[in-house]
């Protein structure tokens, strides 16, 4: 055993020990976020929760609060998803060694991690000022321009997932449906997507579970509304946009319904992100 | 055969039906092709958008707008200079306190960790990922904050800091030039730079860990025997072999981050402190272009308002660029392996 040889096995160790640790400090961290939401947050849980609204502060629960989202969430994917999924079958049945398609499908990765705030701006520019200014001041802030703003975040998860997707449907597929005859919007709209509808619909519910944990871009377009509001034409609550108020409240009582919104906002943002990747896992496409 | 009317007919169905087919073809063709180009026009709308809700800020500031540090509201006069190195330094704080980090669990879970262990760990790590950022910021604001303050932030004033408690300087900010600055600190609470910078740092860390774990795979397993059986250690191949040959897209996966943690709002805004002041201190509050925008926007009017979307806009170009060179770096490998 030469001095050598030693130095490198100590290094070796002494570099693989570092990246154990590595790995150990980030499960910490998940570990330690996870622990204080679950406990703060289950503490905190209680039926009132559920049954009453925020104008009543102290005493109230976060159930505008929890429909708004819903309502929100569910605008924004209802927006996104055809579009996305329109936009990433160009991509990858129409486009796929084009210039335009090869730029496209760059820029929308770039999407993918743009600033969400800034997304928010631009909703508010295109939809609630020119909203203002028609109906007199009436809609200002709106449910509606939440889900568009929320919309634009999911969309290039949805085209991304749908474009890769798409790719993985083997050629056999086209060559028989077009050796029959058929055109090329029915091999598109009724073969290709429906064979790879359940990774589709994974992308679809990972751009939810993305969006659904987003607070920045609804500040400026859904506002936030005191009362129970079904109407996406008002302002909206939302769960994420009350955390960020009731964490900034001095209360302590408001501390403890926002630990309590921020539990059930994690259950549910992990629980869907969990579904989609274990059905992601039986067909393997990264998503960075 | 002519006699029989089918015999007519049917060629002629085939033809209109081939003519209707084709005309479909094209207008589901234009369908696809115009919702693949709102994909474009989201982007150039967010950069249009804010630059034109920022005309009046640039319009009336022009070039000095980026290298002031004024921000009064009381004289409506504003200068970027503030947020623009409070996102900035935040982040490049959070990337070079995440990257080896994210770099030590690639490798683990890559090289070193035991199969069975590979996907749960992988997925845990991942799980981070999925967290939503307001729930990274009410734990920086409610538990790591006050953490911070009590436990982390008086051992690096006292050993690192220009402001002791005890007004004894340490050997170290005694004598290495300008730490003694960036750790001095006599603000009392733990909403700093360096705390947003640790919160970024986590949030961040799953991302560039999974863009790293994905490169490593894509190593060819010949070269990387071909040193284990020179009698490579593990680590040599790492380092030697497996860096090298995906440093473009190591790089290209370390700038994702970086553009995440420039455009992130909610977990900075709670533990950045919210102070529009510009000190040389890691340890005292700041602010980031996304978290002056988030505290400021609903009661702003007129000029404070359009400083605000053109700080947007500037927050818009940063990151651009930052996520244009990541992707055409992670472009290389692909190129490579020839996908």
């Amino acid at each position: 055993m030469g001095a050598l040889y030693l130095r490198r096995r100590i290094t070796n160790w002494l570099a693989l020990g570092l990246s154990m640790l590595a790995t150990l400090i980030g499960l910490g961290f998940l570990g330690w976020i996870l622990w204080d939401t679950l406990m703060r947050g289950i503490s905190a849980l209680n039926l009132r929760l559920f049954s009453t609204i925020t104008a009543y502060g102290n005493e109230g629960g976060l159930a505008n609060a929890m429909v708004g989202s819903l309502i929100i969430d569910l605008l924004g994917i209802a927006i996104a998803t055809p579009i996305g999924v329109l936009a990433g079958t160009w991509l990858a049945e129409y486009a796929h060694h084009t210039k335009l398609g090869e730029t496209i499908r760059f820029f929308n990765d770039i999407l993918l991690s743009a600033p969400s705030i800034v997304m928010g701006l631009f909703v508010y520019t295109i939809i609630v000022l020119p909203s203002t200014a028609l109906t007199h001041g009436n809609t200002t802030f709106s449910g509606f321009a939440g889900g568009v703003a929320l919309a634009l975040i999911a969309l290039p998860v949805i085209v991304r997932t749908t474009d890769e997707m798409l790719r993985l449907v083997p050629s056999t597929l086209r060559e028989a449906a077009l050796s029959l005859g058929v055109p090329q919007w029915k091999l598109t709209t009724q073969i290709l997507i429906r064979a790879a509808r359940s990774g589709i619909v994974t992308g679809v519910l990972l751009a939810l579970a993305r969006i659904s944990g987003e607070t920045a871009p609804l500040l400026f377009t859904a506002f936030g509304n005191n009362f129970m509001t079904l109407n996406p034409m008002e302002k909206m609550a939302s769960l994420p946009q009350i955390i960020y108020q009731y964490a900034n409240d001095p209360g302590d009582k408001m501390h403890a319904l926002a630990w309590a919104g921020a539990f059930v906002l994690t259950m549910f943002v992990l629980l869907l992100s969990l579904a989609s990747r274990l059905i992601l896992s039986r067909n393997k496409v990264s998503h960075d | 055969m002519s006699s029989q009317p089918g015999a007519i007919v049917a060629p002629l169905a085939a033809d209109q039906r081939s003519r209707r087919d084709a005309r479909h073809d094209r207008q589901f063709r234009w369908l696809l092709k115009i919702c693949a180009l709102l994909v474009l026009a989201s982007l150039v709308g967010a950069a249009g958008a804010t630059l034109w809700g920022g005309r009046s800020a640039f319009a009336s500031f022009g070039w000095h707008f980026l290298v002031s540090s004024t921000w009064d509201p009381g004289n409506d006069v504003y200068g970027a200079l503030v947020p623009v190195y409070g996102t900035i330094v935040t982040s490049f704080l959070a990337v070079m306190l995440a990257v080896p980090i994210s770099f030590g669990i690639a490798l683990y879970l890559s090289e070193v960790a035991p199969r069975w262990l590979r996907t749960p760990v992988s997925s845990a790590i991942e799980l981070l990922a999925g967290i939503p950022s307001i729930i990274y910021g009410m734990w920086g604001l409610f538990i790591f904050a006050p953490f911070f303050s009590a436990h982390i932030k008086p051992w690096l004033t006292n050993y690192l800091g220009d402001s002791p408690d005890d007004g004894k300087l340490s050997w170290v900010a005694q004598h290495v030039p300008f730490i003694g600055k960036l750790f001095g600190s006599s603000y009392p609470f733990g909403a700093s730079i360096l705390t947003a910078g640790i919160v970024l740092a986590i949030m961040i860390t799953p991302f560039i860990s999974s863009v790293m774990r994905e490169v490593f795979q894509t190593v060819p397993t010949r070269l990387k025997e071909s040193a284990y059986a020179l009698g490579s250690s593990t680590w040599e191949v790492s380092w030697d072999i497996v860096v090298p040959y995906t440093r473009s897209a190591v790089i290209g996966g370390i700038l994702l981050g970086l553009g995440r943690a420039l455009g992130e709002t909610m977990a900075v805004t709670f533990v950045l402190g919210n102070a529009m002041q510009l000190s040389p201190s890691l340890l005292d509050p700041g602010s980031s272009i996304a978290s002056t925008i988030a505290n400021q926007f609903s009661e702003a009017v007129g000029l404070q308002k359009s400083t605000l979307m053109a700080l947007a806009f500037l927050l818009f170009v940063i990151t651009f660029i930052v996520l244009l060179i990541a992707r055409l770096m992670l472009r290389q490998l692909a190129r490579k392996e020839g996908t």
